[in-house]
């Protein structure tokens, strides 16, 4: 090959490259910018750059997985309402309808697009989460769409440069934190305008004018990489179910994974109707976490984008709560949602070598709080009783993986990351009273379920507030893989002990605390296959009862919490002479 | 500075321990191995070395100032002191649960940062603050002192106390401290409130564990230097070298050791703002690319930025989010894997990958010839014609081609059906590129850009690749300084005795409480000049201070300069309009716009004391433009925009007098690198023996054949 060739591939080697980095600077700009905790704190967004299409060519690493895969949707419905040639210079369009983008009215995506020497060359969109929308706000209890807040259609946001100053002024007038959302709308616009720039002086360095040939080059290598991957596993349908716990009644999630014909299909006939209240999944929604959960398992290296996403097909029928239609209630979605990488892995991990990890309390647990007299009952309070919200990001246990122990109170599947203690309780008339590990809550296992935490939250000086309940994996509990345990199940109660429902808007009374114990992850391999020496060290560190470490591990410990070798052996010989020693055998060797 | 003092200045880094001494305006420099085993031996011997050098006496030493990666390296490799950490009961894993976040979305099989302190060792007492630093639940003497038997049996060295809110309010800690060393007088004893006293507990008491966990081994360590030093006849004062770039006594940072990490690379720092400063450039990118990383750098006004948190031991790819958070001073940079070492592969789409696994010194590159096989960043600069294969490192290693050659061949060029040379562009290209990112992507996230900044390129790798980086940033000047090689150290030589102190004081600008803020800078003032006057000598100081300011609701704080000093040091009754007014230009410069009606609050307050500049550099015209012929050959290089060999004369740095100038393409060789001059840069020498490389192409013309 001579030189100028060379060059040309490396140089799309680079461009490709500098796309990646172009979007995440648009990213850093939403973190810097915003207002709302969810984007700033938490990273609760999604930046992209996309094609005249409406193909994503590239995702910022910074965001979560919900909106970066439904946003990589919503583009093409925006193109569908304003076709590229109709777009111009300084126009900016805005949605935050939940079947066009990620599937509740909290997120907001803008898309802009990018001119270069005056040809429209490609768009920019981010989707994020904003503190308010209107409505009952973030939790469950809605029964339709319109319940839940203020619905943007497609807008325009800005017409040739020029605010839509009606739109604005409605949406101020529909939101309980106006100068806040209007102030994130515009962060949203100005970050696709950071990417813009870096697009078009990378277009001029490498002297292109249009997108296409680079976006082929990005789509191909990363369709035929996806596909390379696909081919090596073992052809096949693999079946899996999951049951929730819903919001009234238990929710089942039923998928057919397809390996052929150089593609995955996930079908997910069987799954149950839509509930009717708030945890409704719409399909861009279901397509991003179900490819979230393919793409981990099978391509974690390969580039997100339209090119690696299209041989990852899924179906849902319509009416079931993965597809959900009009106007079903939706704000809590994610409830779902998260569990759906679970459901796809449990499918893969039947086929591929070595398994993949156990299941984990996938859904987060978002607490949404909410106070003032005209919130809450005040049964007898006489105090102040300041109006407040406050969205506090949490997890659970994750599953433990092949080789090594879950991941204690860390997300997965979102990307979201907790906020600080002390800078909610500096904003927020709340107290929390504890936030830590909750012991025995991960899954016994060769490998360990990531350990679940406990919360309790109270009010300032005792005062009363509602918490939005939207919690899940309180019936139902991760499950663990060959033989590993299941995590511990979640548990919503005040600090008294009463029990509140997991799901659904409550009071929590003067004085009293909010308890939330988040599940824990499930276990991987059979319990007495983790060295003993681990138990104990487990046990050392509070995270592994003594008594536990003998009923579920098969380990014994003396008075100074040492292995004691002979009675660990007999309680291990004991318990295997009662099981089926030769599914364990077959589950050993999978792991090898 | 007085004609008598004679300063020495030590960095210990990975591989070598560089030492220069300054006398009269004039340096001297030697490089030893470092002697990771016992480091002071490495020093002594560079230290004899350099004395000899000069002829100076140990004894007419007036000032040692010293750096080390020793903090950094006990961090990385987990090698610190058994350390306990007393906090709020409710709240021991806190450093475990971190962010709750994985730092990589797709990759199933990511580890978590271990913990310094173990969950056994976190051991929770009843107590607990409010966020204005009230008691609600008053400090359980008796579970402080519970404690005692426990960490008499495992034998713990060091404990941080960390307890929430406690930036507000103290008390409970210094509380928990006295019990604890009344019974244990030898334990060393961090508390979260002095070592880092600032809202969000995940990076406080993170940073109180870290300083606990290095604090035994790096006080033996910086006492007995000072023990060896007075036994090799030197006697003078010790200084340290921090990571917010300033230097510091023994005392203080035995007392916060944490304060010392990543004290090399902020020499590097302060080495390239002098740089600025002495040529009067306003806006500079600091770029230092050795054998392992490339660090990169924002100055502006001849002062780098600076940032009060930092990662350090991150363990994947050094991903954001995959280390252990500090909240200290420190100069803000981005660090990534590219080095002259690092490996280049190809990733699972067949693209050209360099880094950040690096082949280090062992095996080294394979133009090493000591049984490296990958192809790395060397490699290619050797195929390219940038590196003279018989004069690297002066000729002390003779570098073979065809083994660099090969590799470039089977690790890289093979599959894309690119021959070793096509490979090696492609090599060169990706690192480049990558740099080019990191630099774009972190002036992003301090709202800043890099274009039109003069790059400053120093370290082994830099002045090879500084001309290709600066044509990808669209920065048309770099410069490369004399003693590149040891420019952190250089850089210990030139900053500034200084201490900075930070408080978490929440207030709404307009309804600022101005005399809890006077009261509260005062009591910092306070503690900064004990501090500094101890190192001073008498020298004039300066005091800068800053409020950390945001919009109600917002995340980020902007730093705002208070506009007082030394000598007007309280805050006016007007305060809270000139405050809001500083808050509004900033965050417009940044954000190019301010939001009405939305209130804005402060959380931090930062304060500076440090000796003042010495009087500002002066900015030397250029010299006369001198054309000097070649004096060292010809060498076929290959330029990178072009991919096309072009023939390229030779010139030996140490023969270009002040004023030479000459026109790439064009390599410019010395002991320690070489810098490369494209075809599209003119580089010349400057009276203080800078080579000032301008770019030739018109400002907006795209460089492109």
């Amino acid at each position: 090959m001579s030189n100028t060739a060379s060059l040309s591939t490396i140089h799309q080697h680079i461009m490709w490259n500098r796309l990646i980095s172009v979007v995440e600077e648009q990213a850093q700009t939403l973190v810097r910018t915003a207002f709302s905790t969810s984007v700033r704190e938490a990273g609760d967004l999604a930046a992209g750059v996309f094609d005249r299409q409406g193909r994503m060519l590239a995702q910022a690493v910074t965001g979560t997985p919900g909106h970066i895969n439904s946003m990589a949707e919503g583009v093409g419905h925006f193109i569908a309402k304003h076709p590229v040639d109709t777009m111009e210079p300084g126009d900016v369009f805005i949605t935050n309808d939940p079947w066009f983008t990620s599937g509740h009215l909290h997120d907001i995506t803008v898309v802009t697009p990018t001119f270069y020497r005056d040809r429209l060359v490609g768009l920019f969109a981010n989707t994020c989460h904003v503190v308010d929308i209107g409505g009952r706000g973030f939790g469950p209890d809605a029964r339709q769409v319109f319940e839940e807040g203020v619905t943007i259609p497609i807008l325009h946001l800005f017409r040739r440069g020029a605010p839509n100053a009606t739109l604005l002024d409605l949406i101020r007038a529909n939101v309980r934190e106006p100068q806040q959302v209007v102030g994130d709308i515009f962060s949203f616009a100005a970050a696709n305008d950071t990417g813009a720039h870096r697009l078009q002086s990378m277009m001029a360095e490498f002297d292109i004018e249009q997108l296409d040939d680079l976006a082929e080059f990005i789509f191909e290598n990363s369709r035929q990489a996806t596909i390379e991957r696909i081919r090596a596993i073992k052809p096949g349908t693999y079946c899996n179910e999951l049951t929730m716990d819903g919001y009234d009644e238990p929710v089942t999630l039923r998928a057919a994974l397809t390996v052929g014909n150089g593609g995955i299909h996930v079908d997910y006939a069987g799954t149950s109707p839509v509930s009717s209240h708030g945890i409704n999944v719409v399909l861009n929604y279901t397509k991003a976490y179900t490819c979230f959960g393919v793409k981990c398992a099978v391509a974690p290296d390969i580039p997100n984008n339209y090119g690696s996403l299209l041989p990852i097909t899924f179906s849902a029928p319509e009416g079931c709560i993965l597809n959900a239609p009009r106007p079903c209630a939706v704000a809590a979605r994610h409830i779902i949602g998260h569990l759906l990488p679970d459901t796809v892995l449990g499918c893969l991990h039947q086929v591929l070598p070595g398994g993949v990890q156990a299941e984990g309390s996938a859904s987060l647990w978002n607490i949404q709080l909410r106070g003032g007299s005209s919130v809450s009952p005040g049964h007898g309070y006489t105090g102040e009783r300041p109006a407040f919200e406050m969205l506090h990001f949490n997890s659970g246990g994750s599953g433990a993986r092949p080789r090594k122990d879950g991941m204690s109170a860390t997300a997965f599947p979102s990307g979201v990351r907790g906020m600080p203690v002390e800078a909610n309780e500096a904003i927020t008339p709340v107290i929390f009273w504890r936030k830590e590990f909750r012991e025995d809550s991960g899954g016994a296992g060769a490998q360990r379920g990531g350990l679940g935490q406990v919360i309790e939250i109270g009010g300032a000086d005792g005062m009363p507030f509602d918490v939005l309940a939207m919690f899940e994996r309180v019936d139902n509990a991760p499950r663990g893989r060959n033989d590993g345990g299941d995590g511990a199940t979640g548990r919503v109660t005040l600090a008294s002990g009463a029990a509140l429902r997991p799901k659904g808007q409550q009071t929590i009374p003067p004085h009293g605390r909010l308890r939330l114990e988040m599940a824990g992850g499930g276990g991987f391999g059979h319990p007495h296959d983790r060295p003993a020496e681990r138990v104990a060290e487990d046990v050392r560190n509070g995270i592994v009862s003594v008594s536990s470490a003998r009923t579920r591990y098969g380990v014994a410990l003396d008075a100074d919490g040492c292995v004691d070798d002979a009675a660990t052996a007999a309680l291990r010989r004991c318990a295997d002479s009662e099981q089926d020693l030769g599914t364990r055998l077959k589950h050993k060797d999978t792991l090898r | 500075m007085a004609a008598e003092e004679i300063r020495l200045a030590v960095d210990i880094g990975g591989t070598f321990t560089d030492v220069a001494l300054e006398i009269g305006g004039a340096f001297h420099t030697a490089k030893t191995l470092t002697t990771p085993e016992a480091p002071e031996h490495g020093v002594l011997q560079g230290v004899r070395e350099v004395l000899q050098r000069a002829g100076v006496q140990p004894q007419a030493v007036t000032t040692v100032i010293y750096g080390t990666t020793l903090a950094t390296n006990l961090l990385i490799e987990q090698k610190g002191s058994a350390t306990a950490l007393v906090t709020t009961e409710g709240f021991r894993d806190v450093i475990e649960m971190r962010n709750e976040n994985r730092y990589e979305q797709y990759d199933l099989d990511i580890d978590l940062p271990t913990p310094l302190v173990p969950r056994r060792l976190r051991l929770p007492v009843r107590e607990r603050l409010n966020a204005r630093g009230e008691v609600l639940l008053p400090l359980a003497e008796a579970d402080v002192a519970a404690l005692i038997p426990r960490l008499r049996s495992q034998a713990v060295r060091s404990v941080a106390i960390g307890f929430l809110h406690s930036y507000m309010n103290a008390a409970h800690e210094e509380q928990a401290r006295d019990i604890l060393l009344a019974a244990l007088p030898d334990l060393e004893v961090t508390l979260s409130s002095e070592v880092s006293p600032e809202m969000r507990e995940y990076e406080r008491i993170s940073t109180a564990c870290a300083n606990a966990y290095v604090q035994p081994l790096m006080s033996r360590h910086l006492r007995g230097l000072q023990q060896q030093l007075a036994d090799a006849g030197l006697r003078c004062p010790l200084y340290l070298m921090l990571s917010g770039g300033g230097i510091t006594t023994l005392e203080t940072a035995v007392r916060f050791p944490v304060r010392l990490v990543e004290s090399g690379p902020a020499g590097g720092a302060i080495f390239a703002s002098h740089v600025a400063r002495q040529l009067g450039l306003d806006a500079v990118l600091s770029y230092d690319m050795g054998g392992t990383t490339a660090k990169i750098c924002l100055i502006d006004d001849g002062a780098p930025q600076t940032s009060r948190s930092f990662e350090v031991a991150r363990v994947y790819r050094f991903l954001q989010g995959s280390g252990i958070p500090l909240r200290i001073p420190v100069i803000q940079m981005v660090e990534i894997g590219a080095g002259g070492g690092s490996i280049a592969t190809l990733d699972a789409l067949g693209r050209v990958a360099v880094g950040p696994e690096s082949a280090g010194s062992e095996p080294g590159p394979a133009c090493y010839d000591r049984g490296g096989e990958h192809p790395t960043v060397t490699d290619a600069d050797v195929v390219l014609g940038r590196i003279d294969p018989q004069q690297f490192a002066g000729g002390r290693i003779v570098l073979d081609h065809d083994k660099a050659a090969d590799a470039l061949l089977h690790g890289v060029g093979k599959r894309l059906d690119l021959d070793a040379g096509g490979a090696a562009l492609g090599v060169s290209e990706i690192v480049d590129e990558n740099m080019a990112n990191a630099s774009r992507v972190h002036a992003i996230e301090s709202g800043r850009i890099v274009e039109n900044r003069t790059l400053i390129a120093f370290g082994g790798a830099a002045p090879l690749h500084a001309a290709r980086l600066a044509e990808k940033l669209n920065v048309r000047r770099v410069v490369i300084p004399p003693e590149a090689g040891v420019g952190s150290a250089i850089g210990f030589l030139r900053a500034p005795v200084s201490y900075e102190v930070t408080r978490s004081f929440y207030q709404r600008v307009t309804s600022l409480d101005v005399g809890a803020a006077n009261a509260l800078l005062d009591a910092m003032r306070a503690e900064a000049l004990a501090v500094v006057e101890a190192g001073a000598a008498g020298r004039p100081l300066s005091e800068t201070r800053t409020a950390f300011m945001r919009y109600v609701g917002q995340g980020h704080e902007v730093g705002v300069e208070l506009p007082v000093r030394i000598h007007t040091p309280r805050l006016e009754p007007n305060a809270p309009a000139v405050l809001l007014a500083a808050f509004e230009g900033e965050y417009r410069r940044l954000y190019e716009r301010s939001i009405p009606y939305l209130e804005v609050e402060i959380l931090t307050w930062v304060l500076l004391v440090s000796t003042a500049d010495e009087a500002p550099a002066p900015v030397v015209e250029p010299a006369q433009a001198v054309a000097v012929p070649p004096s060292g050959g010809q060498r076929r290089i290959v330029d990178t925009v072009t991919g096309e060999p072009l023939t390229a004369p030779v010139y030996q740095r140490r023969d270009l007098p002040p004023g030479a100038q000459l026109t790439g393409p064009a390599v410019i060789v010395e002991d320690d690198t070489a810098t490369v001059v494209s075809s599209r840069f003119r580089a010349q020498v400057h009276p203080l023996n800078y080579l000032v490389l301008e770019h030739l192409a018109p400002q907006d013309a795209v460089d492109r054949h």
